[in-house]
Formats: structure tokens, sequence, C-alpha cells
């Protein structure tokens, strides 16, 4: 158990010994190699459930759409960020949700993993000094951490929480200026044919199971539109264009709220590249209006304004 | 039944035959995903795999598809393909789930058109698991690495050959067309069993032995307030799952034309069960997840005798939050023992 991990435990502990919080969201030892599972906690006894590593993926703030009462939360830079949101977006009052910070070091791709393994099973899995040691039957295979996070975890600039009522552990070094936005440069360089090709055939593997939606904490709609039948936007079979209407719906109504926590991506069990273009609207938000999503209690997201001297430049 | 081999080498030749006469369904290789799709010409078969990302359901029942339509007040029935089809590569848990799913689409009381049509036109060829996965647990549901049930053969992996062997009289038709079979020897079949008993020895799960009754008085436990916890409400689980068969049945309709759609559903979203009324009697996450493991423990069991699990084992890796049914069904077990 590392030093970090005593700490977010005693943390927790305190929390919930002191009626501070109901309940503390965390991360505890999942069942698979480099996997952790969210845990519930409300009984202090069970802090010791609590672990701290780079396997702890999930963006947990999605589940305080459906928590009552106050709640103590692990958060990440990206998970810190996605509070904020919410908190600004009014669907969680700040003073139900402590927020336990934990500067991020980048998380673990399994996906990557899994296709630089190919049809070898990880037994088990190590992380130390910087590397990640994976076991299986009959291999034993070193990786360079840095080349198994997930890539936006690589350029990421905000690994320490902007919000925080606990900070476990050291605040991390932010990454620098250079080659923030690698996926959307590539795409930016694409005709529009290339772009169409592309996306219709990530899309084409989306099955509707609509983990994408249910793991991002920006998508807390009471009924989405995919499942409004009056009247009914989409058809609910397998047509591409009712998939594509989907994410692309989707991803436009995250716009300017998405801070590419990548949790959606994670959670898609077809691996489809659902993190670029949400990248790119992050980016156009951000150049566009100056802004950057779940860094302020105080900002007012720009697509929730209108101002009367808005310059309007984009109508012709 | 008889048993034959093949050398590896002529598993494509013996893919061309079969070509003639099936469209053949088969594990491929898409992007970094390993798929059970049509085989198309262009296409190179994967036979050394797990298991393939979706359960082969699909090629029974499909994910969406248009039980009829309509226009101008005429209904226009859809038409039965009577396309033969041979899955090939299909694992032994996926295979037992065609088993399960034709209790409840082929039952004695009623008989789904569209499921038994293309059931019947399918021939179901194994690929036996010589290597199973950690997260496979099949061999506590009732099925094993070898497990033959609902295949019409099953080839096992003896390294520069498979030994084939035929299951049902189907798959006797099909070995007896072949050019590419020899007779298997007693080195054959000897081989095979050690590699199914080493393979057997490697499965493990929580035992589901007293589950369903355990069940039977579980429905108003306090378990259910906290499992669910966790689970993000999406359909990973389910849609991958081999067994589950929810669907729900759309009218999709414009301007006097339309057509009736049956989709998949699953327990897990929130629209499952709302009624038009608005009421919805499994509101939360925690009715949802009690109706998932009730339905394979318990009510299945109830109506047919039968775990409504193969212990494939696709949920446990493809869960997003990592929800393990084996802890589950452990935790269940441990309820008020001890």
């Amino acid at each position: 158990m590392s030093d970090l991990e005593q700490t977010l435990r005693e943390t927790a502990r305190r929390l919930l010994t002191e009626e501070q919080v109901d309940l503390v969201i965390g991360f505890g030892q999942g069942t698979l190699p480099l996997r952790t599972t969210p845990r519930f906690i409300r009984d202090p006894d069970q802090v010791d459930q609590l672990v701290w590593n780079l396997s702890c993926e999930n963006n947990l703030s999605t589940y305080l759409k459906h928590t009552q009462g106050k709640v103590g939360i692990v958060a990440k830079g990206c998970d810190a960020r996605s509070i904020v949101g919410e908190i600004v977006e009014r669907q969680i009052p700040r003073e139900n949700v402590v927020v336990i910070g934990v500067p991020c070091q980048g998380v673990i791709d399994r996906q990557a993993i899994e296709a630089e393994l190919g049809e070898r099973e990880v037994l088990e899995a190590q992380i130390a000094h910087g590397q990640v040691v994976l076991r299986g039957a009959d291999f034993e295979e070193a990786l360079a951490v840095r080349e198994v996070l997930c890539d936006d975890c690589i350029v990421c600039h905000h690994k320490n929480p902007p919000l925080y009522d606990v900070l476990v552990g050291e605040l991390a070094e932010d990454g620098g200026d250079v080659g923030e936005y690698p996926t959307v440069q590539k795409l930016e360089s694409w005709s529009h044919d290339e772009r169409w090709a592309y996306f219709s055939s990530e899309f084409s593997r989306c099955i509707r199971c609509y983990a994408c939606r249910e793991a991002c904490p920006c998508c807390y709609c009471p009924e989405c539109f995919v499942d409004q039948s009056q009247p009914s936007w989409i058809d609910r079979g397998d047509d591409l264009s009712d998939i594509i209407a989907f994410h692309l719906v989707r991803i436009y109504h995250v716009a300017g709220r998405c801070l590419d926590c990548g949790a959606c991506a994670r959670a898609c069990p077809m691996h489809i590249d659902l993190r670029t273009l949400g990248r790119k609207l992050e980016k156009d938000v951000r150049e566009m209006y100056e802004y950057e999503s779940g860094m302020s209690l105080e900002a007012t997201p720009p697509l929730s304004t209108f101002r009367q001297d808005d310059p309007q430049e984009f109508i012709k | 039944m008889s048993k034959w081999t093949i050398s590896k080498s002529d598993v494509s030749g013996f893919l061309d035959e079969l070509h003639k006469s099936y469209q053949v369904f088969a594990p491929l290789r898409r992007e970094d995903i390993l798929v059970l799709e049509r085989v198309s010409d262009q296409d190179s078969v994967v036979l050394d795999f797990y298991n393939t990302k979706q359960a082969p359901k699909e090629v029974f029942f499909p994910r969406s598809e248009v039980l009829f339509s309509y226009r101008d007040g005429e209904v226009i029935p859809a038409s039965l393909s009577d396309e033969r089809r041979v899955v090939f590569g299909i694992r032994p848990c996926d295979a037992r789930s065609s088993v399960l799913l034709d209790q409840v689409f082929d039952a004695a009381d009623f008989q789904d058109p569209y499921y038994v049509n293309r059931r019947q036109n399918t021939l179901l060829i194994g690929l036996a698991c010589n290597k199973p996965l950690s997260t496979c647990f099949c061999t506590t549901v009732g099925g094993g690495p070898f497990s033959t049930d609902g295949l019409d053969l099953l080839w096992t992996d003896l390294g520069d050959r498979y030994l084939v062997e035929t299951i049902t009289e189907r798959g006797e038709v099909l070995t007896a067309s072949s050019s590419l079979l020899r007779q298997a020897t007693e080195e054959d079949t000897t081989a095979k069993a050690e590699i199914a008993t080493a393979a057997e020895q490697m499965v493990s799960g929580p035992s589901t032995e007293g589950v369903k009754e355990k069940l039977d008085g579980m429905y108003e436990d306090p378990f259910w307030d906290e499992v669910h916890l966790k689970c993000l409400g999406c359909g990973v689980c389910t849609y991958l799952c081999p067994t589950c068969h929810c669907f729900d049945i759309v009218d999709e309709g414009r301007d006097g034309r339309g057509q009736r759609v049956r989709n998949w559903d699953t327990c897990q979203f929130s629209l499952f069960t709302h009624h038009t009324s608005g009421h919805n009697p499994r509101p939360t996450g925690k009715e949802r997840m009690r109706q998932r493991m009730m339905h394979k423990f318990n009510y299945f069991v109830a109506n047919f005798d039968d775990i409504a699990c193969v212990g494939c084992g696709r949920c446990v890796r493809e869960c997003p939050v990592n929800l393990d049914i084996r802890a589950v069904i452990e935790s269940i077990t441990q309820i008020g023992a001890g």
C-alpha cells in the first residue's frame, strides 16, 4: 500500500466518522488484472477497501446524478472538472459534495494493452518503476507506463483537480503546450469524405448499448432524446444513419461541457473512437470562446449564455 | 458418431467447400475486435482466438429485425429466408446458449418463426476451448470447454490438425461430403481426451448450487440495495451476453406505411418495462439488477430447469465498471452462511 493510499483511506475514514459525508465513492480492487472497480463506502471500517493506482480509470462523478445526501468522492483532475461542470449546471448542490482530489498521473489504456498482446491473456499485472509488467500463462512482458496510458492522458493539461475540499498527494506538474491535439490535427487535415468514411466505419460497430452515455458525467438528461417516443427522433434499429445521429447529437449536446475525460471511450466495448470528435469540439470551444469547461465554479458556460453584443460572425 | 481429422493446411479448402452450399459465419478480425460475421471472399477466418467479442445469438436473433411491414392498410409479411448457414468456430459455451434460447423461441406451445427458421437452417461447427480464459466459468453453470450441447460438429485443435467429431446426423452428412477429412486414429482421440481434461481443470468459478433456491427467498433482500450501486445502467453485459434475449417491439411508420420492428432490449435500461402510463415497476438500478440476476438464476431455472448463463465471461471482461457477475453469485451464496 502506498502512502497516498494510506492518506486516502484516512481521509475517507475521517469524513465518514465525523459525519461530514454519508457516503464515500472511491476505487476498490477489481477482479481482473489492471482493473479497479467503483466502491461505495458508508462504514468507516470499510475504508481499507480503497485503492489508488494507474487503473483508477472510471470517472466516478457520473454517479453523483443518482446519489442522495452528502457524498465524498475521489476525483482525478478530469473527474473534478466534471464535478465542477455538474455544480455549474446545477445538477448537484456544491454543499452536497466533498471532493477528495487526487493529482493524476494518467490512467492505463487497457484496450491498447489488449491490442498489443493480441490473443495472450494477462493473468497478473504489476505497476512499478514506470513499467507495467504483464504476466500470462506462458509469457512475461514489460511495457513502459507512458506507452500504455490513454493517449489523452499523455497530453493532459489538468492533472490536478481544479476543485477539491481535501487534497491527497502532491500537486502534479501539468504538461507543456505542445501537441495537445494530435488526433484533432489529423482529423482537421482530412477531407469531408475522409472524415465521413472514418466515422461511418467507427460508428458502424456501435451496438447501441449506450455505455458511452451512461459513463458520461455530462449525460444527465432525465430522458435522453433517443429514448423519447413522442416524437421519436431516431429509430431504434441498427440503421447506420440512426446510430450516427445518436453519436453526433450526443457529442454536440456535450459541446462546451465535455472535457475529454475519456470515460465514454473506455466504457465502449466495441472500441469506437468516441474521443476525437469530442476533443475537436472542446478545441473549438476553447478557441472560439476562450473557455475550458470545469475549471471554475464562477465561469458561465459559453453555450448557456446569450449576449446582445455577440458578434455572431458565423451568420453569413 | 464418427471421428475425423483435418490438416490445418486444409481448413481453408474445407471452408471453400462449405461456401458452395452455405453462408458461412466465422470469427473475423475487424480493426482490433474479433467479430463473428458473414465471411466473404476477402476475409481470413481467425481460428487462434479466445472468443468473439459478441455472442453468436445475432445469427438467429438479430439486434434489429423487421417482423412485417404495411402500406396503405395492407400487411406485407417479412419473407423468411431459406438461406442455409454454418457458424464455424463457435465456442461450446456459445453453442450451449442456442440450446437455452431454443426453449424460449422454439417451445412446445410457441414457436417464433423468424428464430426457428434460422436455427433450422444453420449448422454449428464448434471449436473446443483448449485454453479457456481466466474469466470463463462454463463448468460451474452446466457446460464445459468441450461441451457438445447444440453442436453439429466439434473440432479440437491437436497442433498440426483438428480432430473433427460429428455430434448430430446433420454433422454426419456434412463430414461425409468433404474430401479433406481423414479417419481419426486412436492416437487422435487420446490426444483430445488429454487436452480436454487439462482444459476442464483450468476453468473455475463460483458454485451455482442452491443459488436458485436462495434467490427464491431474496426478492426483498437488502442485498439488492447495494449490489447495483456501481452499475452504470448500460447494456454492455446483456447485449454481449449469449443468453440474454429480451426484446422490444416498435412500429416505425410514416405516411400510411411502415414496419413493425423487433429490437434487442435490456433489463438494465431505465426504459425497460416502462409503462405507457408512466409507471415503471423497475424504477431504479436496484430492481433492474435484481431482474438480471433473477432472470438468469431463478426464473429461467423455474421455467426451463437450466441457468440462463453459459459462463462465457463476456460480461465479466467487458463491464465498464468491473461489476463481476461471478462475485455477485458468490455474494448471494454467502448470504446467511456461517
